[in-house]
């Protein structure tokens, strides 16, 4: 039996060690196995398990993965993050950055400010090595499970085949030692864009292959470019019909370089041939080291369903986009964010499997969004028609001298969290209040008390629901169809922020708040009726 | 300064961007020249102006 690895491991942070089970004639049935442990994986697992659920995380390799591939991380996972407890030491890590701009040759022709307010615990974006961001997930993740977080990871656990039953999935699972089969009641495929379940079960993964192809070199320099992320279209080096520049941790830069669809790619990745490409643009003259390069095609495209049965996909298993935009991992934590509070909530019987199809709603509408976008950044990139080359070219020239045709502009949109509007569990506006916190919002920060208000939303250890309370009077605690909620109760006075973010011209407001931070319904004064009907369509019940 | 608006006047930018490269989608080239001349004159009347479409004129060049 072969067991040979896909890839090389940065770290190696989970080695094979049989476990009992295997030894077992009858499947070992847990409440959640997650398959895959990459970082959606892993941070759905981690989540799960500090509110309590047992959850087994099965993984083909043994560690963590070399390439970098994302380095870009958004404000929303990193809250996300935050509220699991490991998001401190990656923006310590992390190199913080607001500004991007973009050039046509030598001229700089656009550039954006992605966090033009104040009023944010994070920053709009850090760069860090993806092997980093899975690393303190996985450390936080072991120092948890010294004091008893109910996760278990086992490596070299390699999923080939799944079964579906009405009320849980069988998987046969390889290992060194032979194969075993493990029940759950429920699967979450983590498994990456190749998704070995999504083709176990025969579903479909249909999208856009844009005809291009992109060098990635990650190369570490003593350079005195500043923080910001570079983008050129038909750069002075020659190098790419594109290039970007963007600053990792530890000296390291990340340059791509749109090489063409018709490439010798052993030819392109030689050594010799890569450090050319990178003198040519970054200067004769400067010392740097390859740390890392590859190249990649790019693709767009998504499931019809993420939920199929017992079996519920999330991350690059369930979506992919291009990676300008930076929309990947971030919107695959957000999976995570979305489904941890459903899968608790259904697993402890408060709420029943219908609430999964928000999961499908809300989540696809969230990949529709990046799709969309990462679609059009890479429309405008590599044109695909010679017509959209000359429109492009026009945008181009035309920035260089004109405000107006900035806009059009398009190197990436930045990923920014989706409002669920239309969700099925938001119910209807009830406040004259800023549009940024209708329901179907993720909340957005504000100060609060020296701190955060994101610090204090949500629930780390359980699925409550929380109550914003702001300028009127609230109940210490609710509870309502047996699911609790937490009160927070907070003044707007000298608060400008809180007020412009979340009253708006209201006098005060109510809010009822998920547990994954977005916003579910609001009203001016409190109604512990509308409430509780509330709470039952955020939950999905019947009552 | 003229009577052209050459201030920013589009909300959602990547959105008619998007509707102007899909009109195009699946024409050749002879097709898209003329579409664009069909499209050109008919903004013309809506801008009507001819001072107005006299500086566009000027702008395009470059
Ligand atoms: C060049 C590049 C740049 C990128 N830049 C960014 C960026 O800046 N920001 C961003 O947010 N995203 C970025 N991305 C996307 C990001 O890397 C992915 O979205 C992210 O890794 C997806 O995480 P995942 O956990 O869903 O899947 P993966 O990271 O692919 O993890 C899947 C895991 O499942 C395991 N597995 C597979 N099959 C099996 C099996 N049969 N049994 C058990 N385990 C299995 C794999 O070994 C792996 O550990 C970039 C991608 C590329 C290629």
């Amino acid at each position: 039996m072969s067991f040979q690895d896909r890839y090389t491991l940065a770290y190696k942070t989970y080695p094979y060690e049989k476990s009992p089970d295997q030894d077992l004639d009858q499947p070992v049935r847990h409440p959640v196995v997650v398959a895959g442990g990459g970082p959606v994986g892993m941070a759905l697992a981690l989540d799960l398990a500090l509110k309590g659920t047992r959850v087994l995380v099965l993984d083909d390799h043994e560690g963590i993965g070399m390439g970098s591939r994302a380095i870009c991380f958004a404000k929303r996972p990193l809250e996300i993050l935050d509220r699991l407890g490991c998001a401190q030491p990656m923006v310590e890590k992390g190199v913080v950055w607001n500004l991007g701009k973009v050039f046509h040759h030598d001229d700089l022709i656009y550039e954006f400010n992605l966090l033009p307010e104040g009023g944010h615990k994070f920053p709009a974006f850090i760069n860090l090595q993806q092997p980093y961001f899975e690393k303190f997930v996985l450390d936080h993740v072991r120092a948890l499970q010294a004091d008893g977080l109910p996760l278990e990871i086992r490596g070299k656990n390699r999923i080939d085949a799944v079964e579906q039953k009405n009320d849980r999935a069988v998987l046969t699972v390889m290992t060194p030692d032979g194969p075993y089969r493990v029940e759950a009641d429920w699967v979450v495929a983590c498994d990456g864009a190749s998704s070995p379940i999504r083709g176990m079960l025969g579903l479909g993964f249909e999208g856009e292959v844009f005809k291009d192809s992109f060098l990635i070199a990650d190369v570490r320099m003593k350079a005195n470019f500043p923080t910001e992320r570079w983008f050129w279209f038909d750069p002075p080096s020659g190098a790419g019909a594109s290039q970007l520049l963007h600053k990792q941790p530890d000296d390291v830069w990340r340059i791509d370089f749109q090489i063409g669809w018709d490439v010798d790619r052993a030819e392109e990745l030689k050594e010799e041939n890569v450090r050319r490409r990178v003198a040519d643009m970054i200067g004769q003259d400067v010392e740097f080291d390859l740390v890392w390069s590859s190249i990649y095609t790019f693709q767009c495209r998504r499931m019809t369903k993420f939920h199929n049965g017992r079996v519920i996909f999330a991350g690059d298993a369930a979506h992919q986009v291009s990676p300008f935009g930076a929309r990947g991992a971030n919107s695959g934590l957000q999976d995570t964010d979305n489904l941890a509070w459903k899968l608790k909530l259904i697993l402890d019987g408060k709420a029943t499997s219908k609430l999964l199809e928000s999961y499908d709603i809300e989540r696809i509408h969230g990949a529709e969004e990046n799709i969309l976008n990462s679609t059009r950044s890479t429309d405008f990139i590599t044109p695909k028609s010679e017509i959209s080359r000359v429109f492009r070219d026009a945008v181009l020239a035309l920035a260089q001298r004109h405000d107006f045709a900035r806009p059009f502009v398009n190197s990436g949109r930045l990923s920014v969290p989706c409002t669920y509007d239309g969700s099925p569990l938001n119910g209807p506006d009830a406040l004259e209040g800023p549009a940024r916190t209708r329901p179907g919002s993720p909340c957005p920060d504000a100060p609060l008390d020296g701190g955060f208000l994101i610090e204090r939303l949500g629930d780390r250890t359980g699925a409550d629901f929380q109550i914003l309370g702001i300028d009127v009077d609230v109940p210490k605690a609710f509870e309502a169809h047996g699911i609790g909620c937490t009160v927070l109760s907070v003044s707007s006075k000298g608060n400008e922020t809180l007020r412009e973010r979340y009253l708006g011209d209201a006098e005060s407001a109510v809010y009822l708040i998920r547990p994954d931070q977005h916003v579910a319904v609001r009203w001016p004064a409190w109604d512990a009726d509308a409430v509780r009907a509330a709470i039952a369509r955020a939950c999905a019940l019947e009552v | 300064m003229g009577k052209l608006n050459t201030t920013r006047n589009v909300t959602r930018p990547d959105d008619v961007y998007a509707l102007l490269i899909e009109a195009h989608e699946g024409k050749t080239k002879e097709e898209s020249d003329a579409f664009n001349a069909r499209l050109i004159l008919t903004l013309m009347n809506h801008i009507g102006d001819e001072e107005v479409i006299a500086e566009a004129l000027k702008l395009a060049e470059g």
